[in-house]
């Protein structure tokens, strides 16, 4: 077992249902057999633990009391669910649900629910795949489970906040979200992740499952908006029905540490996938987007685009894999990353990993590095835009297209100029963006 | 308006230009025409302070100010404008809120307040209008996936929202079809005043059929060998180059 969990495993489990216990021993029957990756090990080669080199603990009863006034959430008019530390909070959540949608913490789910939940839980996790799974199931306290009955179309965004406010000892939260979407049936579903300006460090372990029946249609969105001495660590894993599409976005500002997962696992035929990403490290901080799409079945397609502005001294890692199992005939693959490094002691490790074992596909993939064109800084400058302003406006064209494409017009109204001002000190530097 | 004295510039670690005088009065057109590698495009990109051109002798005085001290983006709300034969490409900026920053900037050195967004539609979709380039193009990446002829238009389209007093038209003619050309010269010809003047970089005596020039060079080995009036524009149609370069 690895010693940075121990107070946290070591104190007295929160009550829960008999069934979630039985998910806690499992986790931690694994995790005391699992040894913490090194820069040894593939998967973690470019991407320290270090910030992992210190107690944690479970955040307490002060969860409940959060203070988290001071993070601004997207304005959406859909349920919304808000965890501080971990811990539900009813009063900042809205729950008034639509016809066809479940959406319920673990730790209230009835029975009917309880069995749901017991069968899908961990059923998208590819064995092996996500080495910190065994830790989140083994602290999982609570968690919320979204059930779209079929044919149902939900057409207001579910918004689920994960806020951390961080205390005076380094805490631990453990996050967890299982959607399943009935066959034909459509929703969107927000996750935000954030903490408060002043807060401690706060080490995030959060895994989100996507199940998606037979036509259904979901857009994921996943904004890892923690900054300061925050360590997420997490995965989103999707296992796609045949027909049916998911269309994901993520989004990391930089902090002290950010690895996330992302696989997506096509089981049925005709399915597809859009993802989209973007990822702003800056100063010492560190960012790692492992991405994964598994086709192993014929007709499906995936398209995946992320983009990356690497500031400062900051790294960032993508390793954007596809797997093309030999069954998969007829598959079309696209995969493209781009970064931009806007200093000299910026790094990006970018790795595209094409394993293909079926011979009728079309797989394309490229990658690329570069820093500001100089010649397009010079053409706005010659139409007299002052050079602090041009780069703002080529660093923000760089992922502009990405931010575009986002259907939800709420969240694009959000994330503009959250994420102009990133590129930006001073708001002179933005006014034309926004 | 521009005196340039005795030019020496290089790019890279070419010599291009070789001591080039010229000088520009309020109002007045200079044709400047010359063989391919003369440094006619060189002059333009001097003139802007592009990256890479380094001036390594003489002088430049743009409306009484040392040009070559200034940075790109101060020339420019100076009023100079250089239209440039290969307008950049730069995807994920909307050519909108390139023109909005573009104009704001200008007007803001002059002491004027930033223009309203509303104005500034208005005034952009009238200028699209003139040169005739459908408005949609307001909301693309700037000259992204345009056309030469599209990209051309928009350079003038620019050159109108900005109004400076000394415009540089860097080949602005090629890969115009006839049509595009009149649209484009008309644009020019209906920005001609006694306050503004224009050099117009080209190849081909074709665009001054359209745009009547009151003073024709002809560059050669980085120097005006000859100076005419527009006759001389069509002695070289006929003649070529090559006579020029004896007398250089």
């Amino acid at each position: 077992m690895v010693d940075f969990m121990q107070r946290a495993l070591a104190e007295a489990p929160t009550a829960a249902p008999v069934w979630l216990q039985d998910i806690r021993s499992r986790g931690r029957e694994i995790w005391k057999g699992t040894q913490l990756p090194t820069r040894k090990t593939e998967a973690w080669k470019y991407t320290s633990l270090q910030a992992l080199q210190q107690p944690f603990v479970t955040p307490g009863r002060n969860a409940a009391k959060a203070d988290v006034a001071d993070i601004k959430l997207p304005q959406l008019n859909g349920p919304t669910l808000v965890f501080t530390d971990g811990a539900y909070r009813a009063e900042l959540s809205s729950t008034a649900l639509p016809v066809g949608l479940t959406l319920v913490r673990f730790a209230d789910a009835d029975a009917a629910q309880a069995e749901q939940i017991r069968a899908a839980l961990g059923s998208a996790l590819l064995p092996g795949r996500h080495i910190f799974a065994p830790l989140n199931e083994a602290t999982l306290a609570d968690g919320v489970f979204l059930h779209v009955a079929a044919n149902a179309v939900i057409t207001e965004p579910v918004q689920i906040a994960w806020l951390t406010s961080g205390q005076q000892e380094p805490i631990s939260v453990t996050q967890r979200l299982l959607v399943c979407l009935g066959a034909n049936s459509q929703a969107t579903v927000l996750e935000t992740f954030a903490n408060t300006d002043t807060g401690g460090t706060a080490f995030t372990n959060g895994i989100t499952e996507l199940l998606l029946d037979r036509g259904a249609r979901l857009h994921h969105y996943r904004l890892n908006l923690e900054q300061g001495g925050a360590v997420h660590i997490g995965g989103v894993h999707a296992r796609l029905g045949a027909d049916s599409l998911l269309s994901g976005f993520h989004l990391a500002l930089g902090s002290a540490l950010k690895r996330i997962d992302v696989v997506v696992d096509h089981q049925g035929p005709g399915a597809h996938c859009d993802l989209d990403g973007i990822y702003l490290p800056r100063g010492t901080e560190t960012v790692d987007y492992h991405t994964c799409i598994e086709h192993s079945v014929p007709h499906c397609t995936s398209k995946e685009r992320f983009r990356g502005i690497i500031a400062d001294e900051a790294t960032a890692v993508f390793n954007g894999r596809i797997h093309i199992h030999p069954q998969a005939q007829k598959t079309r693959a696209e995969l493209s990353n781009k970064n931009l490094l806007t200093s000299n002691k910026a790094e990006i490790n970018t790795k595209p990993e094409l394993e293909i074992y079926a011979d009728d596909v079309q797989c394309a993939h490229g990658a690329t590095v570069a820093q500001l064109d100089p010649l397009a800084l010079h053409y706005l400058r010659t139409r007299g835009v002052p050079k602090d302003e041009a780069e703002v406006m080529l660093s923000y064209g760089f992922i502009n297209e990405l931010v575009e494409a986002i259907a939800e017009p709420a969240l694009q109204a959000f994330l503009k100029p959250l994420l102009a001002n990133r590129f930006a000190r001073e708001t002179r530097l933005t006014r034309h963006i926004l | 308006m521009l005196k340039i004295d005795n030019l020496h510039a290089r790019v890279d670690s070419e010599d291009i230009l070789k001591g080039l005088n010229l000088e520009v009065k309020p109002g007045e057109v200079h044709a400047i025409m010359g063989p391919n590698g003369s440094g006619k495009s060189t002059l333009g990109h001097v003139l802007a302070g592009r990256p890479g051109y380094t001036v390594t002798a003489g002088s430049v005085q743009l409306l009484g100010q040392n040009l070559l001290e200034l940075e790109t983006e101060e020339r420019s709300h100076l009023g100079l404008f250089l239209a440039f034969q290969y307008p950049v490409e730069i995807p994920g900026v909307s050519n909108m809120e390139f023109l909005k920053a573009s104009v704001d900037a200008v007007r803001e050195k002059r002491g004027e307040p930033a223009i309203d967004s509303v104005t500034f539609m208005k005034q952009a979709r009238e200028a699209s209008k003139a040169v005739d380039l459908d408005p949609a193009f307001l909301k693309r990446g700037v000259n992204e996936g345009f056309s030469g002829g599209e990209k051309k238009r928009n350079e003038l389209m620019q050159m109108m929202l900005l109004q400076p007093k000394l415009c540089i038209m860097d080949e602005t003619d090629s890969g115009l079809d006839i049509d595009a050309l009149q649209v484009v010269a008309g644009g020019i010809n209906a920005m001609r005043s006694p306050e503004r003047s224009f050099i117009l970089v080209t190849h081909y005596q074709r665009l001054l059929n359209f745009i009547e020039p009151d003073y024709v060079h002809v560059l050669s080995g980085g120097r005006i060998v000859k100076s005419g009036d527009k006759s001389l524009a069509l002695e070289l149609e006929e003649r070529g180059y090559a006579w020029l370069e004896d007398v250089a």
